[in-house]
């Protein structure tokens, strides 16, 4: 009973202990289910973030992956542009340089070369100093031919003047106006007088028809007619008297011979026509030798006669009287057989 | 009476008549005369003596009537009203040689003072007449004959065409080979009256063969004989371009240039005017005329004479230069510039004035070393005085205005154009200041010496409105410079530096 008084004492420390010791227990329980709940939602956690992060590692890759094949598209259109744009500013640098050189070769060869510009320029001034020098060589020519014109009237003036005023010229006993014994010499116009031609009034020169005996075959010949230089006037009255009209007496005066036949031809006219036949050969003809007829040609050689009967041998055996005549004396073998 | 004086009687009335229109005639080579012949109304007492029986009163009234008909336009028309014309043509055509003298006398001293005097002449049939005339064997007759119908065909091309449509030409042409040198003056100016009116009437000249006879008697030595052929070909060659090519083909150049040497002053006239009549129409016949040295002769020609004969050589040089540039170029270089730019100083007409204007405006306006040549020669302010001067002619004014316009436009030789910033109206203003400021951005001395010379200054006292085209010049002249330079050219700067210092609160430690 003790024990029963003891743990009923103890009992209520009992149940306190009891309860206390379970509520510790159940503190500790409570602590440890907490702790325990706490370990396994870490590692709950734990997983599902491992999860969670590999979820997100493999969606990175995904991404990453698309994203880097967009990346490349990109980026392979982007180097595709800067190639082409990089081709086409070479070939346009290019084309500028061809054109640039094309166009600089059109412009000196076909509208505007520099340098035939400059010659055309120098060639249009040489030009230029030439007329000008030309020209003022031709004007100062023709300043000279009219100064010389204006003085040779002039002289010719004075000298027509002189000729008239001739008579003033000083005579041995008389000394002229232009003479004057005052003067120490005599005037200009003295000495111009003196050189003077006196002028005389002029009278028609008639010239005279020389006709000598020499000259008759003009009078033969009907063409010639002397003609009198100075024609009488038109209406001039017919001279007065028995006289015959002046045209017939001219018709009659120098009417051309008309000799016959017999008297035109000469009488040596066959050998006149042969010498002037001969003449006419011998201005035609190379050389005066004449050809020999054909059939004399070959008469100038000498007759060869035939080798056969020309030989010492005399006719062979074919001339004998018959062909096949032998004759032994002429056998060589024997002649032979002999010595 | 007896028989003897009868006939005396007839004798001494016909010696009355002869002393009478002798004197008449003599009289009336006197202008003061006239009109005392007129008022004693000598034309109704000549008409019957045209009709009279012996053929030297006939001859001696057909003389008085044409000299009187030559002074005065009523007298002529005195003789037209008075139907002497059908008279004439009548027996033009049956009497003998100093009567065609005399009648053909008349028909021009007529037909030389209006058109329709002209007309009446060709409306009575004289036409044929006078081309039978021509072809006379007396050179009297033919020169009286070609010298009507000249007078006739100078007046219209209706009345040439008449002249031509009667056969005139070949015959004239024919007369001009005749050795007379009176007739072949009379024939070459007749054909240069013909030909002047239109290109048909130039052409059927020219296929009757002138040409050639024209461009051989350039070389005779008579000036009057020059003077006729030159215009005879001038006349030809301006209507067309085949012409002017026929005219050249005939190779009268360089002969032509020696006649711009003659010492007659007209002679030089219509030689000019032909090398301009020539070099005006193409580029190439005007390199042709350049290349034969014309353009040097041309220039001498000029420098030798004054007024109004220098007037087509001005003109020939502006033609030649406004074709190209290259034309133009060889026109400065044969010393054309200061020549044209002496006639622009000294001469006193107008219209010679515009001319040599004009000219230097064609040469100037090529490029700027065109524009350098005409602009070294200090033109411009002589053509600037000239625009703005109120004496000159509307006509001077244009011509100079538009020369200074196109040469300005070119011009970058900037010592000819500060003198504009002066004194410029403002509508030339404008191009100055444009052409600075086409210039002065790239070039640092010609900067320099704007600013040295006092033009900034002036630029900065332009006054235009904002947006303007001057507006803008003035602007791209003020970028040239940096600021503190335009701030102290511009007007007012020393009020503002003293208005600062007025504001200026001193430092006080």
């Amino acid at each position: 009973m003790a024990t029963l008084a003891r743990l009923q004492a103890r009992s209520t420390f009992l149940a306190q202990q009891y309860y206390f010791r379970n509520s510790v227990v159940d503190i500790f329980r409570k602590k440890e289910y907490d702790a325990a709940v706490k370990i396994q939602s870490w590692f709950r956690g734990c997983r599902v973030r491992a999860y969670l992060r590999h979820l997100h590692r493999v969606a990175t890759v995904i991404q990453k992956c698309w994203r880097g094949y967009l990346g490349r598209q990109q980026y392979q259109l982007i180097v595709k542009l800067a190639f082409c744009s990089m081709k086409m500013n070479l070939y346009n640098a290019m084309a500028v340089r061809i054109q640039k050189q094309w166009r600089g070769y059109r412009i000196r060869k076909y509208c505007f070369n520099y340098f035939y510009y400059k010659e055309y320029l120098r060639a249009v001034s040489e030009t230029n100093d030439a007329i000008r020098e030309a020209l003022e060589e031709f004007a100062e020519m023709k300043e000279r031919e009219d100064k010389k014109a204006d003085l040779e009237r002039k002289e010719k003036k004075k000298g027509y003047e002189a000729r008239k005023m001739h008579y003033l010229l000083s005579t041995k006993q008389i000394p002229g106006i232009y003479n004057s014994p005052f003067r120490k010499d005599p005037d200009p116009w003295e000495l111009r007088l003196q050189k003077a031609k006196p002028l005389i009034s002029q009278r028609p020169k008639v010239k005279k028809i020389s006709v000598s005996v020499s000259n008759w075959p003009a009078y033969a010949s009907p063409q010639v007619l002397p003609q009198p230089k100075i024609l009488p006037p038109i209406d001039r009255k017919p001279c007065q008297g028995p006289f015959r009209d002046i045209t017939e007496v001219l018709e009659q005066r120098y009417k051309p011979l008309e000799p016959t036949l017999r008297v035109a031809e000469p009488i040596n006219e066959l050998q006149a026509a042969r010498e002037e036949l001969r003449k006419q050969e011998c201005m035609r003809n190379i050389h005066d030798d004449m050809f020999l007829p054909f059939s004399s040609y070959n008469k100038n050689k000498k007759y060869i006669p035939l080798m056969h009967s020309s030989s010492k041998y005399g006719p062979d055996s074919y001339g004998s009287q018959h062909f096949r005549d032998e004759n032994p004396t002429k056998w060589l073998c024997n002649k032979l057989e002999a010595n | 009476m007896s028989q003897r004086q009868v006939l005396q009687v007839f004798e001494q009335y016909q010696k009355a008549r002869t002393q009478f229109v002798q004197m008449v005639a003599e009289l009336a080579t006197r202008p003061q005369n006239i009109e005392t012949l007129q008022n004693a109304g000598v034309m109704s007492l000549l008409r019957p003596l045209l009709l009279d029986v012996v053929p030297t009163i006939q001859q001696t009234a057909a003389l008085a009537l044409g000299r009187l008909a030559n002074y005065n336009d009523d007298l002529a028309e005195a003789v037209v009203k008075g139907d002497i014309l059908p008279q004439l043509v009548y027996s033009l055509a049956e009497q003998n040689r100093f009567y065609k003298k005399a009648a053909a006398f008349v028909l021009q001293a007529v037909g030389k003072h209006s058109p329709q005097l002209a007309q009446a002449i060709v409306d009575c049939g004289a036409l044929d007449t006078l081309v039978i005339c021509l072809e006379d064997f007396d050179p009297g007759v033919k020169e009286a004959a070609a010298s009507a119908l000249g007078f006739i065909a100078r007046h219209n091309a209706e009345l040439s065409q008449a002249v031509v449509d009667a056969g005139a030409v070949p015959l004239l042409v024919l007369c001009i080979q005749e050795p007379e040198i009176a007739l072949k003056r009379i024939a070459a100016s007749a054909l240069s009256d013909i030909s002047k009116h239109s290109p048909e009437l130039a052409q059927t000249v020219v296929d009757a063969g002138a040409i050639a006879h024209l461009a051989q008697m350039i070389l005779n030595p008579d000036s009057k004989l020059k003077r006729q052929i030159l215009s005879a070909l001038s006349q030809i060659a301006k209507h067309s371009v085949d012409l002017a090519e026929m005219v050249v083909e005939a190779e009268i150049f360089p002969v032509v240039l020696t006649c711009l040497k003659d010492k007659d002053e007209y002679v030089k006239k219509n030689a000019s005017t032909l090398i301009r009549e020539i070099a005006k129409h193409t580029p190439e016949l005007s390199q042709l005329v350049v290349n034969a040295g014309g353009v040097a002769a041309v220039t001498d020609c000029i420098g030798s004479c004054k007024g109004n004969i220098r007037l087509p050589g001005i003109m020939m040089l502006g033609y030649v230069a406004a074709h190209s540039e290259n034309l133009a170029m060889a026109v400065i270089i044969s010393k054309g510039v200061p020549q044209l730019s002496l006639c622009l100083a000294e001469e006193p007409e107008d219209h010679i004035k515009a001319a040599a204007a004009w000219a230097l405006g064609q040469i100037g306006r090529h490029t700027p070393e065109h524009a350098r040549a005409v602009a070294v020669t200090n033109t411009l302010p002589v053509l600037l005085s000239l625009y703005l001067s109120a004496e000159s002619s509307e006509d001077l004014q244009i011509k100079s205005k538009k020369a200074i316009k196109s040469i300005l436009q070119k011009c970058t030789y900037l010592p000819a154009l500060e003198p504009f910033l002066y004194d410029a109206p403002p509508n030339i203003l404008k191009h100055v200041v444009g052409q600075f400021s086409k210039v002065l951005p790239h070039d640092s001395k010609a900067r320099r010496l704007f600013v040295t010379s006092g033009g900034l200054k002036k630029v900065q006292e332009i006054k235009a409105e904002p947006g303007s085209l001057l507006q803008e010049y003035i602007n791209t002249i003020n970028n040239c410079y940096p600021e503190e330079i335009v701030r102290y050219y511009s007007p007012g700067y020393s009020e503002t530096l003293l208005q600062r210092v007025d504001s200026y609160q001193p430092l006080i430690n």
